[in-house]
């Protein structure tokens, strides 16, 4: 069927292909840091239950944790957009 | 057609005409406005806070003493102890540049973060990358600074070339773009959310009036959201920034 398609309109074959490319890019690169993430405010929330005099310090570390667990999604994100 | 949604294309939501000094490299377009009015803000709120100088503060010097606060005890105590006062005034300011830069997000009729084209947070990522290097080098010299990057204490002898190419990497290159990229891309993401929110809003409420109450009502907790999202990135790019100095100039132990 792509091959019809391609004879009738490659510009558009190309065009959809890039955007599914750029779909799988993005729910590729969302994996890894959505089950980082899971694990960084687990522990996180789980140290907070157990010391809460420390939550302060914890809630802190926890947003650091975030910020470079998420990096790697943002580099997907980013990327989605240079590959349209 | 219900949903006939007329999505603009990305250009469309991000790029602004400029309309001064067009077609050179010094054009002025939206963004550019925001990023002025940010930095004007930013000097203003302190000037005019700091002017007075009254022992009991009220209003806005108040306000100005709290953010002060925070940046002494919720960022550098934490991150680089009491050495690291001294970048206090700098932390400061960029924590308030990048907040004003990025609440202009959800201010209506100007609904664009600075923040969200990727000049602006290269570039402050640049001035970082320039400022613990620079801390780096004067503390341990040029060949130390190297040294304590690649060569940390307690790396076992087997693994220690892969692991001083990895860290030369990740400290030298991958950091300010990281740095640079979280910003961006965070922002960007909060315009577009709320782009599209309130593009589906629009359609649905010129085709069937009550269709348009839950995305519109999800508009408005996104909106809330953003501007924690604001908050968040101005401090989470400060704390990053007052990580890295503090990671250049601490002494091997």
């Amino acid at each position: 069927m792509l091959h019809v398609l391609a004879a009738q309109n490659p510009g558009e074959l190309q065009a959809g292909l890039k955007t599914v490319g750029a779909g799988i890019v993005y729910g590729g690169a969302a994996i890894g840091p959505g089950i980082g993430i899971g694990l960084v405010v687990g522990n996180a929330i789980t140290a907070m239950a157990r010391q809460p005099e420390a939550a302060g310090m914890v809630r802190t570390t926890m947003f650091l944790g975030i910020a470079f667990t998420e990096a790697l999604a943002l580099f997907g994100f980013v990327l989605t957009f240079l590959l349209k | 057609m219900l949903l006939a949604l007329e999505f603009p294309p990305l250009s469309r939501l991000v790029e602004w005409k400029s309309f001064f000094l067009s077609g050179t490299p010094l054009a002025v377009n939206k963004v550019v406005l925001v990023m002025w009015l940010a930095a004007v803000l930013t000097f203003l709120f302190f000037w005019v806070a700091g002017r007075r100088g009254s022992l009991v503060p009220t209003g806005l010097q108040n306000m100005a003493e709290s953010v002060v606060d925070f940046i002494h005890n919720g960022v550098i105590l934490q991150s680089m102890g009491p050495e690291g006062l001294f970048w206090a005034p700098f932390l400061t300011t960029v924590f308030c540049f990048i907040f004003l830069g990025n609440i202009f997000e959800v201010i209506p009729f100007i609904q664009m973060p600075a923040n969200a084209r990727m000049a602006i947070p290269f570039f402050l990522a640049v001035v970082v990358w320039v400022s613990y290097n620079t801390v780096g080098i004067r503390k341990h010299g040029p060949w130390g600074y190297l040294k304590s990057i690649m060569f940390p204490p307690g790396v076992p002898v087997a693994v220690r070339p892969l692991f001083a190419l990895i860290a030369f990497v990740s400290d030298i290159f991958v950091r300010p773009f990281a740095l640079a990229v979280r910003l961006f891309a965070n922002m960007l993401a909060g315009h577009l959310l709320l782009a599209t929110f309130a593009i589906l809003t629009g359609a649905l409420f010129r085709a069937t009036i009550v269709g348009a109450a839950v995305p519109g009502a999800l508009l408005v907790a996104l909106t809330g959201f953003e501007v924690l999202v604001s908050v968040l990135q101005a401090f989470i790019f400060t704390m990053l920034t007052a990580v890295f100095i503090g990671l250049a100039q601490q002494t091997e132990h």
